[in-house]
């Protein structure tokens, strides 16, 4: 596999020296785009450590809402830099994580109906947001207050290449938390727990336990990636950060990427931001709606015909072996 | 009347029957005797459809049913009771009944194929209005067994009807099996209960890990070892 | 203090929103308890057969029991079009995927109605009175929603109960195995329920439209409290639904009045948080 490694060295390389290769006057444009990948990418691999045991949440814009708001808030309104901000977030969403995961685990409440459960609470924090509109903006919104000029205090750049090598780093930190877990006992744990709970249970896997840690691990990296898409686009929305929209979107992208697979997430984010760019600009403000009509069709088509993911699909084909990922996990 | 012929099936990677072959002719009462996760079960699932073989065929009163799902088994005249009696808990007894004739043929002929069960399970017929799931085991099984034949069958299949009652009760259901057969229909009966089972039926079969080991007449078997020995004795 | 009638206008207008809520909880109910699968979009098959009406009675003047008519009947077909091209399809699919479907779904109808119709807020304009009773004033519209909502109700409780195919449907919600054994193939099975499914749909559409205006994120507006609901309820459980639906109405209005709008809803969706935490497999628990 080392043309394979090479081939890797070279594209980070590439990643890399990105910001200092010329590239006219579509650079901002391109980084915009390379910055919200590496990102959603980001929130997608987290989203994945949770869907790949079976866990699918329907609510991860919750997490994300629930990061971007509080730090958004506690700066406009306390001028609490963002990084302590970041802090109070990660401790909220792991709250709201365990709220979540603690019932659910112990009453067996999985598959469709935890998928239901996990919606109806990103939902529940999406129309919070718009409900207190007093102090949250509402549907309108949240602009990040300025900080006047470049600070690291309040997280905020003029220069898009300081949010592209942050964008970066947090991609790559993302991969990097994925390998751990692929490699540490929880995987295994979380496996066994998904193909037979009861029998993990008899062998001593402390379920309730692997699976709220597993849920507070997504939670609190979502919130961080939301956190970060919000210093960098410096406005919330409830409907951009919180909601069924956002939520669907990153499962979709995942799973269009192939949800067992390091990279699986970032090729659907990938492929799904470019399907979207390129949607927009076909269609545009002439015909309203219908690059959305698109994706929606695009991606019940893909889910029949597809179901396995293009990276999973496309992997196996190059490796000539039967499904490489493990057996789908027993789900109500 | 039901010729199994080199049936091999599983599940996913596991296989639970090779290569088996087996006759039931019409009017007999047959048994399949084996130890736990022999593969009975299965057996009786290919048979009615619930799974489909990976190779072999099966044949039914000469028709082919290879592959079939179980919904138009049922209708060619196979009824199978199956495994923990899967009776619609929440469903009266009654209702149940109903359900079991759910073919157009069986809908056509209810009133009798009722009365026809009442006249074989009485305590069906006092409880007709109860919630299926509050019955005893033993009732729930006769439910089970009143409920297949409800659909006009030929063939009845019977997985491991004793499973879980206690041995009075386990007289009686042979027993009432014994008059079920009686009525005319054809029994397979699948068994943990060896002893019992030998004393209900005229020929029999051994299953182990998927294979068969042996065949013949009841009397035949009951003086075997492996009966002496008895996996589950009464 | 509020006013005493105040409180009990509000009570009386839980309890008809609450009606038809239960309407779109049971038919969301109705298909998971069979099929096991949820349709994420089907407060947005609503919207749909909600604009129908509207073209029909307002575009085109057509009495609005027709109307109603029309639309229970665009439900049923609707509910058998989404189950023949995009449940039946992905039945042995991993949830996740059964999930984006129906995700899926919901992005392309309020997208394309979006596209067809833009996000203009569209209402019938039935002149129907305002009734006062002992000081409340109640909206004509609603209470002939509520008593629709109610007979409908009982019109599906006598079905399941007491014809052959309803009770038929409530087997294979129990045992879909079993009732395969009994000559049911599940096909039809899903696919009769997908029709009464979408037809419910079609009556809550029709009743909906007489009270509230439609617009391509009408689902945004009452997925959510549906999904709270069945979930509050206990997913697949219809009793629990029902009782569920007015609990959360009762909340939201009573609420409404004695805050405001919004603090109605806050505090529905907090209860409804607390009671996932206290009891996630509803309040009447009962799917295994």
């Amino acid at each position: 596999m080392s043309a394979g490694r090479v081939g890797v060295g070279v594209l980070l390389a590439a990643l890399v020296a990105a910001p200092f290769v010329p590239m006219g006057g579509m650079r901002q444009y391109i980084f915009h785009v390379l910055i919200q990948i590496f990102v959603w990418s980001f929130i997608g691999g987290a989203w994945a450590l949770m869907g790949r045991f079976g866990l699918v949440s329907l609510g991860h814009g919750a997490f994300l809402g629930l990061g971007a708001y509080t730090t958004t808030l506690l700066w406009n309104f306390f001028g609490l830099t963002p990084w302590l901000g970041a802090l109070v977030a990660v401790v909220l969403t792991a709250a709201l994580a365990v709220i979540v995961a603690y019932p659910c685990s112990r009453f067996q409440v999985i598959g469709h109906y935890f998928g239901l459960v996990t919606l109806a609470v990103g939902e529940v924090v999406r129309l919070l947001i718009i409900a207190e509109r007093d102090w949250t903006g509402g549907s309108l919104g949240l602009t990040v207050r300025p900080a006047g000029a470049d600070s690291l205090v309040a997280v905020q750049f003029a220069d898009k290449r300081v949010f592209y090598y942050a964008a970066l780093v947090l991609w790559a930190l993302g991969l990097w938390v994925w390998h751990r877990v692929d490699r540490s006992m929880a995987r295994s744990a979380m496996e066994a727990i998904g193909e037979d709970e009861t029998a993990a249970a008899s062998v001593g896997i402390h379920v309730t336990r692997f699976k709220i840690a597993i849920t507070v691990l997504s939670a609190v990296l979502t919130a961080v990636g939301g956190i970060a898409y919000a210093q960098y686009i410096a406005y919330v929305n409830p409907d951009t950060l919180a909601g069924i929209g956002v939520s669907l979107r990153i499962v979709f992208a995942v799973v269009l990427g192939g949800m067992y697979a390091l990279l699986g997430p970032t090729v659907g984010t990938a492929l799904t931001i470019a399907l979207a760019e390129v949607l927009r600009v076909v269609f545009g403000i002439t015909y309203v709606g219908m690059a959305e009509t698109i994706y929606g069709l695009l991606l019940i088509v893909f889910i029949i015909f597809l179901p396995s993911g293009i990276y999973g699909s496309v992997r196996d084909l190059l490796r000539r072996r039967p499904r490489s990922q493990p057996a789908a996990p027993v789900t109500a | 009347m039901l010729e199994l012929r080199n049936v091999t099936a599983g599940y996913g990677a596991f296989t639970a029957l090779w290569d088996v072959s087996l006759d039931v002719a019409a009017g007999e009462a047959v048994a399949v005797v084996g130890p736990n996760g022999a593969g009975k079960t299965t057996l009786l699932r290919v048979i009615s459809g619930m799974i489909a073989p990976r190779a072999g065929t099966l044949t039914f009163e000469g028709a082919s049913l290879t592959g079939r799902p179980a919904y138009e088994v049922v209708a060619h005249g196979i009824a199978h009771v199956p495994e923990g009696r899967r009776i619609f808990p929440m469903l009266t007894v009654a209702d149940n009944l109903k359900m079991g004739a759910y073919l157009k043929v069986a809908r056509r002929a209810y009133a009798e194929s009722l009365e026809r069960v009442f006249a074989l399970f009485p305590v069906l017929s006092e409880r007709r209005r109860q919630r299926a799931g509050s019955l005893s085991g033993g009732e729930q099984q006769m439910l089970a067994v009143g409920r297949a034949l409800m659909s006009r069958p030929r063939l009845v299949l019977l997985d491991e009807p004793s499973m879980g009652l206690a041995p009075v009760m386990v007289l009686r259901l042979f027993d009432l099996i014994r008059r079920v057969r009686e009525e005319g229909y054809t029994i397979l009966i699948v068994e943990q209960n060896v002893r019992q089972v030998l004393k209900l039926v005229d020929r029999a079969y051994l299953l182990e890990a998927g294979h068969l080991k042996m065949e013949g007449r009841a009397e035949a078997l009951a003086e075997q070892d492996f009966v002496r020995k008895a996996y589950v004795g009464l | 203090m509020i006013d005493p009638i105040f409180l009990a206008e509000a009570a009386v207008n839980g309890l008809l929103l609450g009606g038809v809520l239960a309407l779109l909880a049971l038919g969301l109910n109705l298909i998971f308890g069979v099929i096991d699968i949820v349709w994420i979009a089907y407060v947005d098959l609503v919207m749909i057969c909600m604009y129908a009406v509207y073209f029909l009675v307002q575009v085109y003047g057509w009495p609005i029991w027709i109307g109603g008519l029309v639309s229970v009947g665009l439900g049923a077909l609707l509910g058998i079009a989404v189950h023949v091209l995009i449940i039946s399809p992905i039945l042995g699919s991993a949830p996740v995927n059964q999930l984006l479907a129906t995700g899926g779904l919901l992005f392309f109808l309020q997208s394309f109605a979006t596209f067809l119709w833009t996000t203009d807020h569209r209402s019938v304009r039935l002149t129907l009175p305002t009734l006062e009773y002992g000081g409340m004033f109640l909206s004509f519209a609603r209470l002939v929603a509520f008593a629709v909502a109610l007979l409908v109700m009982l019109g599906l409780f006598l079905f399941l109960r007491h014809t052959y195919i309803g009770t038929a449907i409530r087997a294979v919600s129990q045992d879909r195995e079993a009732m395969a054994l009994m000559g049911a193939n599940p096909r039809t099975v899903y696919v009769v329920t997908s029709a009464v499914g979408g037809a419910l749909a079609g009556v809550a559409a029709a009743l909906l439209i007489i009270q509230y205006s439609v617009h391509p994120f009408f689902g945004a507006a009452f997925g959510p409290l549906t999904f709270m609901i069945c979930v509050l309820g206990g997913l697949g459980n219809m009793i629990g639904a029902f009782v569920a639906a007015f609990i959360m109405s009762e909340i939201i209005s009573i609420g409404g009045v004695v805050w405001s709008t919004e603090m109605g809803y806050v505090i529905a969706f907090v209860i409804f948080i607390i009671m996932i935490f206290v009891r996630p497999g509803g309040l009447f628990a009962r799917r295994a």
